[in-house]
């Protein structure tokens, strides 16, 4: 309806009908399907290695006053610089592949999960760990069973916020490299003016980010919050 | 004679305040306590009482002094003390049987024999029903059971208790009392109570440490008459109860001048000292 008023052409701005049978048709074919599996490789192992690197410095952080006044501070101003922005280096560096997308994927999600863990480290009630020392805890079995599982509320909603910064980086990452995936199919349906793969691909990105955020996370915050008796918020 | 058991040796300790300026908590605090003895702290707050528990327990340092248990010095937290605090600290993520079976992971002993003690110690509390239930379901009094039974089931020789009940209401209060005099009774642990309740401390220990406040120094040591079999007569009860409160009179004051101004003293408001009824409750 809209595209009908809106006065370009078809293949700028398709019909609603158009769109949706681009987006089944590439289903089918695997074209979008395809594109999906290499998107979802990529940020699966892009953000498996922010998770533990985050958790990792968040760690060190947490433990050493000194790595917080020198990387805490970094962390913070690499935080804010949008991931993206690291893609020149990224290609300089390893080359227009792989490599420099899943760097950026990486890059954009390890920062927020640093400070997620770190803050989640911190806030582990004094209580809980003066009663795990008292029961004879210490070191890794300590930060195993105390320290982890205390943080694990606020390292969930860090992982979320997480997700969604490696999914906006990856997005981007694909639209300027190379390889396939998402961002890809988006940059063809642009150069072959194919604005109605542009939309579908749209949707999909859409719909997957939705997905993940409702169905996985918001589901695990769930249920620790039931298993915790925290009232929920929503 | 019976052998001392939890030895205190000239305990010192200072906490730098805001200002930057030391103050003394604890002064040069010497006692002994026999194996299997109950014996309680009381003293006004503020007066270092569980700083001192926390030397014990190991999770503070002192400046000076020694602590040993059994002839073995202490330096560092371990399962052979194991404190109760105040709050229940429970762990949410565990369910009540995972909570009392945490430290017993740590003892080597085998999943299977774990599982049974902390089920016979949590049957002890009367919590059999709720092993698996997580600890949010549960009410103030009965995670505070959880608690003791996390700590007895590492069968300590000692038993730190900071004012474990003082967050609980009057009835619960009183029937933990009892439970807790029967587990005494049943292991035989040394148990070493830290409160602010006199009434508390005079229903459940054989002796109790009277400390004064700013530093924190022993005042008296008093033994009250081995009568726990059965209920103490209340004329009893009430002239022990007296006898501490006007030792701890000049500490209160102490307390209390300091907190509302010079011209404030215990003497001439002491209408409610009159009611017998709520001696004990005020400090």
């Amino acid at each position: 309806m809209t595209s009908r008023l809106s006065g370009l052409p078809d293949f700028m701005f398709p019909s609603l009908t158009q769109v949706f049978s681009t987006l089944f048709n590439g289903l089918i074919d695997g074209q979008i399907t395809k594109a999906i599996i290499i998107s979802f490789k990529r940020i699966l192992i892009g953000f498996s290695i922010a998770v533990i690197l985050g958790f990792i410095l968040g760690y060190l952080i947490w433990r050493f006053t000194f790595v917080e006044d020198t990387l805490g501070f970094l962390v913070t101003a690499f935080q804010s610089i949008p991931s993206i922005v690291w893609f020149p280096l990224a290609i300089i560096w390893f080359g227009l592949n792989d490599f420099a997308i899943l760097f950026i994927v990486t890059i954009g999600a390890t920062w927020t999960m640093t400070m997620s863990a770190t803050s989640g480290f911190k806030n582990v009630p004094e209580l809980y760990q003066r009663v795990a020392k008292t029961l004879g805890s210490s070191g890794f079995h300590f930060i195993k069973t105390v320290i982890i599982p205390a943080s694990i509320p606020q390292i969930l909603s860090g992982l979320r916020i997480s997700w969604a910064f490696a999914w906006r980086a990856l997005m981007a990452g694909e639209l300027l490299g190379a390889g396939g995936g998402l961002g890809q199919l988006l940059e063809n349906g642009r150069a072959l003016g194919q604005m109605d793969l542009v939309i579908s691909v749209m949707i999909i990105i859409a719909v997957i980010g939705t997905m993940m955020d409702r169905v996985v996370f918001v589901r695990l915050e769930r249920s620790v919050q039931t298993k915790w008796g925290i009232n929920q918020a929503t | 004679m019976k052998k001392m058991y939890l030895k205190i040796e000239g305990i010192n300790k200072s906490f730098t305040n805001d200002q930057n300026e030391k103050v003394k908590v604890l002064d040069n605090i010497s006692m002994e306590i026999e194996k299997g003895s109950f014996v309680s702290i009381v003293g006004p707050s503020g007066c270092g009482k569980s700083t001192l528990l926390d030397v014990i327990a190991g999770l503070e340092k002192a400046d000076s002094g020694f602590i040993s248990v059994s002839g073995k010095k202490i330096n560092k937290p371990g399962p052979d003390r194991v404190v109760v605090f105040q709050e229940d600290g429970l762990f949410p993520w565990l369910t009540v049987l995972d909570n009392v079976m945490y430290g017993l992971h740590l003892k080597k002993i085998s999943k299977i024999d774990a599982e049974k003690k902390a089920k016979e110690i949590l049957k002890m509390v009367h919590l059999s029903q709720y092993i698996h239930s997580y600890p949010h379901q549960l009410s103030g009094g009965m995670k505070q059971r959880v608690a003791i039974a996390r700590a007895l089931v590492m069968e300590p020789d000692i038993l730190l208790m900071d004012e474990p009940f003082s967050a609980l209401d009057e009835q619960t209060k009183m029937m933990l009392h009892n439970e807790l005099l029967d587990i005494w009774k049943e292991t035989k642990v040394t148990i070493f109570f830290v409160t602010h309740d006199i009434r508390e401390a005079v229903k459940l220990s054989e002796k109790i440490v009277v400390l004064a406040t700013r530093p924190g120094k022993i005042k008296e040591i008093i033994t009250v008459p081995a009568m726990k079999d059965s209920m103490m007569p209340n004329s009893v009860t009430l002239k022990m109860e007296r006898k501490i409160l006007t030792i701890l009179q000049t500490e209160i004051d102490k307390v209390w001048k300091e907190e509302m101004g010079d011209e404030y003293s215990f003497q001439t408001n002491y209408i409610h000292r009159s009611d017998s009824n709520h001696l004990g409750n005020d400090i």
